[in-house]
């Protein structure tokens, strides 16, 4: 609390991001210990987590107050106005304070308590399990068997405890290969294809340089592919571009050398880094925050920020990898310069394709690495950071939340009924690749289609279901009037059931207005639209100028409410 | 003329077929009259049957004696065909080439088609100009329907029923079309019950550089105001493309003459620049190098959807003054045409229900598009393969249909038809079965004789087993006004159109 000088200020002003008119909210601000809230005069509360904070900035002072520009991580762009300077900079100077805490112990998830009690708490941690999943894909076999050798991170401390390696690879040379691998992240089971017996391993970039090499590291290379029963090459993907691998080499790392491994075949994916990606996006988010932004704008600041080449690269990648174990039978190896960012979108991604079970919600959690910061899943590096924060004594799982909730996160075109192993193609033609606008605009709710087909179609599920519950009792109401001797009766009941009394077309009632006026946030729906918001035309402010014989608009009296 | 004389060689044993999403077909390839049939005489497989008014463009060349024709489609389809022998593909290819590029509109398919199918309700008939109007008589006296271009004499392009204001005679009509360029006099489009206000449109006025006037033309717009209220003038033009028109003859409404006017110019480009945009697009679309930024960047060099934002603004302007306003429009361009009728066919999507149900819709094609006398046969003679640079060859309709399929996809409940009834509209308007879009205005139609000659399209599309492909399974009646997003983002590349 001890940043915190001014916790409530009054008559700031929220602007419209997009607005040329300068349209605005006033309302109050508040500073709390975790997040900052203003309340417009319509009770509208908009909240931010400070830990959500990206980038704040002061911008020079106006005649109508001090401008306050907040950047958030889940791409929520807030202008404010304050009106008087040094309450905007009180806030300015806390919140500066507050978005970057150093200690983890400091962030939101520490204090969250969402009244769990700790069963509870400790049944949302053991939700996922790894050893269950890995006995899922169908380890440990007869190829594929856990390792001791990192259970007290001895040999990476950047790796988990539990870790699965071919059952001919020994400890020497697991070690000996950790010690040829940058941090040393040595070469092991991310993803086993139990129907094609091929793997996708993962490992960080070995130390080659320009000729060093390294038996163990040969050795268990040569494990894994001896560890595919069906074919004995194996690929070796280097995620990065081929220019960065080799600069790597000057510095004593880099890449395999094809003549020193037998039975590889290796090949250069060209994924940018993260700090080509970090700026990419920054771009990307710098062109889409302008004020009347073209059309041809818009496209040369997609292309010139690269962010959809990025994309289609990483979908390249897994393309190839999942083609390779699905056409070849072969197993594949990735890797980077540490294996943790490209290695992971890559394999991930690969697996994705292969296996229907990661497109399932709990099947998706267990390899997702979305970043939240209520909750423990994505604080800290690795899995050693995690045990010395005690996480799970001291932070809740993210994944209870999102299962209890996971209505609002189903699709409802999805079909379970597909085999275990069906893999997706998708088709990497350019024009398929498009910018997604409700993730980067996720705020900017003029922006996003009017209705929501997802809404409609689960209502319609549900509809369906209601309906063929009505079959079932209308059918069971016909085998008692079966029994009964009078015709009359039974006609008459049966009408009766289809009145428009009856609850089926109560509901289809109802469903006409939740179309028409949706609650259910999560999907999206629009709630309100008028034309000032779309700003058809530079022409507003002629409109509104209170001539004779020109009606003023109503804006709000007809409001779009579908 | 006979077909025969044109075709060389009707019939031609072991061709292969290639086209996109399909593996290749061998067969044996014949020419009719009009068609270009593909058959593998085996059951079950899908047979190519190409009308040959849907061919844009044709390429042939040669390895050894194999020949190869690739056959550029209006609807952009590219179709490859392997034909043995060197001669019998020239023939072939010089068949073509003749055939689809016929030039009188009698030899056209829909004049020897014969339909297969029964009739249930004779299309010609099914949106009549009278039965329109009662639509709004029961809203509104001050409307009537006027007889004065019975003969085609008044304004060639218009039909011979329009509706004017009551108060306003056909001799003063008579007068304001020699005013308005192709005597394009205003003439209602559309009446928004809610308030009574409405769409009206024209050719530009015919001032010329010395500000020449019409008081038949004030009054006319003039009588279409509410005491004390004012109206908008919303001109598809610049206003430098506007002041530039003078010197030819045409022009735009002076303050001066229509002080309860407030004039807004709008720029929607016209002819040749959406056929190049067209042109640039489906190349870009066609590039298969998986290259990313060439791909955005030919996107954006197209300016396609650039032309989409500008023509869904408009609109969304025209639909703001009348909803929102509570003002009277008058929309023109230069012959009113084209942009003007993207305009106000694309408000009426905006403001009224009835326009996003298939029956309604199609009225609405019929009204605002075939009668109204936007010139089909000129527009969609070619499509995106065409090297010739005709100056009235123009994406006109197909810009209009991905404007309506931007808006479904923002409402996606709110439209009765799918997506697949655009399509199939704009692939009717380019090559067709039927007479529905042949000609350029009803004058033509009524020369030809198409009603008496020729099917409809509404006729065998109003059938229930056709409409089932073409309705929408999520539409829910929605009677609000649909206000769309015209932000960059919002909008998107039809690529179902495009990509096929």
């Amino acid at each position: 609390m001890e940043h915190i000088r001014t916790t409530k200020v009054e008559q700031v002003k929220l602007l419209d991001r997009f607005s040329t008119s300068n349209k605005s909210l006033t309302g109050t601000l508040y500073l709390t210990a975790t997040h900052l809230l203003f309340i417009d005069s319509h009770q509208k509360e908009t909240w931010i987590l400070h830990h959500h904070i990206a980038l704040v900035e002061k911008l020079a002072l106006t005649t109508s107050g001090c401008p306050l520009v907040i950047q958030c991580k889940n791409f929520r762009i807030v202008h404010f106005i304050v009106p008087r300077e040094r309450d905007c900079h009180d806030i300015y100077n806390s919140l500066l304070q507050l978005s970057k805490q150093a200690k983890y112990e400091d962030l939101y998830a520490f204090s969250y308590n969402p009244k769990q009690n700790d069963s509870e708490r400790l049944r949302g941690w053991q939700l996922i399990d790894l050893a269950e999943e890995y006995k899922r894909m169908g380890v440990p076999n007869s190829n594929w068997q856990l390792s001791d050798a990192n259970r007290e991170y001895k040999i990476c401390e950047t790796y988990p405890r539990e870790l699965y390696v071919p059952r001919i690879a020994s400890k020497p040379i697991i070690v000996g290969s950790s010690k040829f691998r940058s941090k040393g992240r040595f070469p092991v089971l991310s993803y086993y294809h139990e129907h094609k017996e091929a793997a996708i391993c993962r490992c960080s970039q070995p130390l080659s340089g320009f000729s060093a090499r390294c038996l163990e590291d040969e050795h268990l290379l040569q494990a894994i592919s001896k560890a595919n029963p069906v074919n004995r090459y194996m690929y070796v993907m280097d995620t990065r571009p081929k220019l960065n691998a080799m600069a790597n080499r000057a510095a004593g790392k880099g890449y395999e050398n094809e003549d020193n491994y037998s039975n590889i075949r290796f090949q250069f994916v060209g994924i940018e880094n993260i700090h080509v990606m970090r700026s990419s996006l920054q771009k990307l988010l710098e062109v889409n925050g302008t004020k009347g932004l073209s059309v041809s704008d818009f496209y040369s600041g997609l292309e010139s920020s690269g962010w959809l080449r990025h994309i289609k690269a990483v979908m390249d990648a897994a393309i190839f990898l999942a083609k390779a174990i699905t056409v070849e039978s072969a197993s594949v190896l990735v890797h980077c310069s540490d294996g943790w960012d490209r290695t992971s979108q890559v394999c991930s991604l690969g697996s994705l394709l292969l296996d229907s079970y990661y497109r399932t919600i709990k099947g998706f959690m267990i390899h997702e690495h979305i970043h939240s910061c209520q909750f423990g899943n994505f604080l800290g590096n690795c899995q050693k950071e995690r045990e010395e924060l005690k996480l799970k004594e001291k932070t809740y799982s993210l994944w209870p939340f999102l299962l209890d909730d996971q209505k609002k996160y189903l699709n409802p075109l999805y079909t379970s009924k597909s085999p275990k192993f069906t893999v997706l193609e998708p088709n990497t033609v350019s024009f398929n690749f498009k910018f997604w606008r409700n993730m980067y605009h996720q705020f900017d709710r003029t922006l996003h289609p009017r209705q929501s087909v997802f809404n409609i179609i689960t209502n319609m599920n549900e509809q369906n279901k209601q309906l063929e519950k009505d079959i079932k009792d209308l059918e069971s109401k016909i085998k008692q009037c079966k029994n009964k001797p009078t015709d009359g009766i039974l006609t008459k009941e049966l009408i009766h059931s289809v009145h428009p009394e009856s609850p089926t077309l109560k509901t289809s009632l109802c469903f006409k207005e939740q179309t028409l006026l949706p609650v259910n946030h999560a999907l999206r729906t629009i709630e309100g639209s008028n034309p000032a918001d779309n700003r058809y035309s530079e022409y507003a402010e002629e409109f509104s100028k209170s001539e004779p014989g020109v009606v003023s608009l109503e804006y709000g009296v007809a409001r779009m409410t579908c | 003329m006979e077909f025969a004389e044109l075709i060389k060689t009707p019939r031609v044993d072991n061709v292969v077929l290639h086209r996109p999403f399909y593996p290749a077909v061998e067969g044996t390839l014949c020419l009719t009259g009009h068609h270009l049939i593909l058959s593998s005489r085996q059951d079950n497989t899908e047979e190519l049957w190409l009308l040959h008014s849907n061919i844009d463009a044709i390429d042939k060349r040669f390895v050894g004696p194999l020949g190869t024709i690739i056959i550029k489609c209006k609807d952009f389809r590219i179709i490859q065909l392997d034909i043995p022998g060197m001669e019998e593909c020239l023939n072939i290819a010089s068949s073509i080439e003749a055939l689809s590029t016929l030039d009188s509109i009698t030899l056209m398919y829909p004049f020897f088609y014969r339909p297969m199918f029964e009739v249930i309700e004779d299309g010609w008939h099914s949106f009549l100009p009278e039965q329109e109007f009662e639509l709004y008589s029961s809203a509104t006296s001050e409307w009537r329907l006027s007889y004065v271009n019975k003969e085609f004499a008044v304004c060639p392009s218009y039909p011979p029923i329009v509706i004017v204001p009551k108060s306003i005679d056909d001799e003063a009509l008579r007068k304001v079309a020699t005013f308005r360029h192709g005597g394009r006099f205003p003439v209602l489009s559309y009446y928004h019950k809610k308030n009574g206000m409405v769409i009206m449109r024209s050719g530009q006025p015919l001032t010329g550089t010395n500000g020449r006037r019409c008081k038949e033309d004030e009054k006319l717009i003039n009588a279409t105001l509410r005491a004390g209220k004012r109206g908008y003038i919303i001109d598809t033009r610049s206003l430098n493309v506007a002041q530039q028109a003078r010197a030819k003859g045409g022009g735009f409404e002076q303050e001066a003459h229509y002080p309860q006017w407030r004039r807004i110019h709008k720029s929607i480009e016209r002819y040749h620049i959406l056929q190049e945009s067209l042109i640039k697009l489906v190349e870009a679309c066609n590039d298969q190098t998986h290259n990313m930024d060439r791909w955005l960047s030919k996107l954006e060099a197209s300016n396609w959807l650039t032309h989409i934002k500008e023509i869904l603004t408009t609109a969304c302007l025209a639909a703001q003054c009348i909803d929102r306003e509570g003002a009277s429009i008058l929309i023109h361009g230069t012959e009113g045409t084209d942009s003007t009728l993207q305009v106000t066919s694309l408000a009426q999507i905006i403001l009224e229900p009835r326009s996003r149900t298939i029956r309604g819709f199609e009225a609405l094609i019929e009204r605002e598009w075939l009668q109204a006398g936007h010139p089909f046969q000129q527009r969609c003679a070619q499509s995106a393969y065409c090297n010739s640079k005709q100056k009235w060859e123009s994406p006109v309709f197909l810009l209009f249909l991905d404007c309506v399929w931007q808006i479904l996809r923002q409402f996606p409940c709110s439209f009765e038809f799918n997506e697949n009834f655009l399509i199939m509209l704009f692939e009717h308007a380019y090559a067709s079965q039927f007479g529905t879009f042949l000609g350029n205005n009803e004058s033509e139609r009524c020369k030809l004789k198409l009603q008496q000659k020729t099917m409809s399209l509404w006729s065998w599309v109003n059938r229930p087993s056709e409409l089932s492909k073409f309705t929408n399974p999520l539409f829910e009646a929605n009677n609000l006004v649909i206000w769309p997003s015209v932000a960059p983002q919002s909008l998107q590349l039809w690529e179902d159109s495009t990509n096929k």
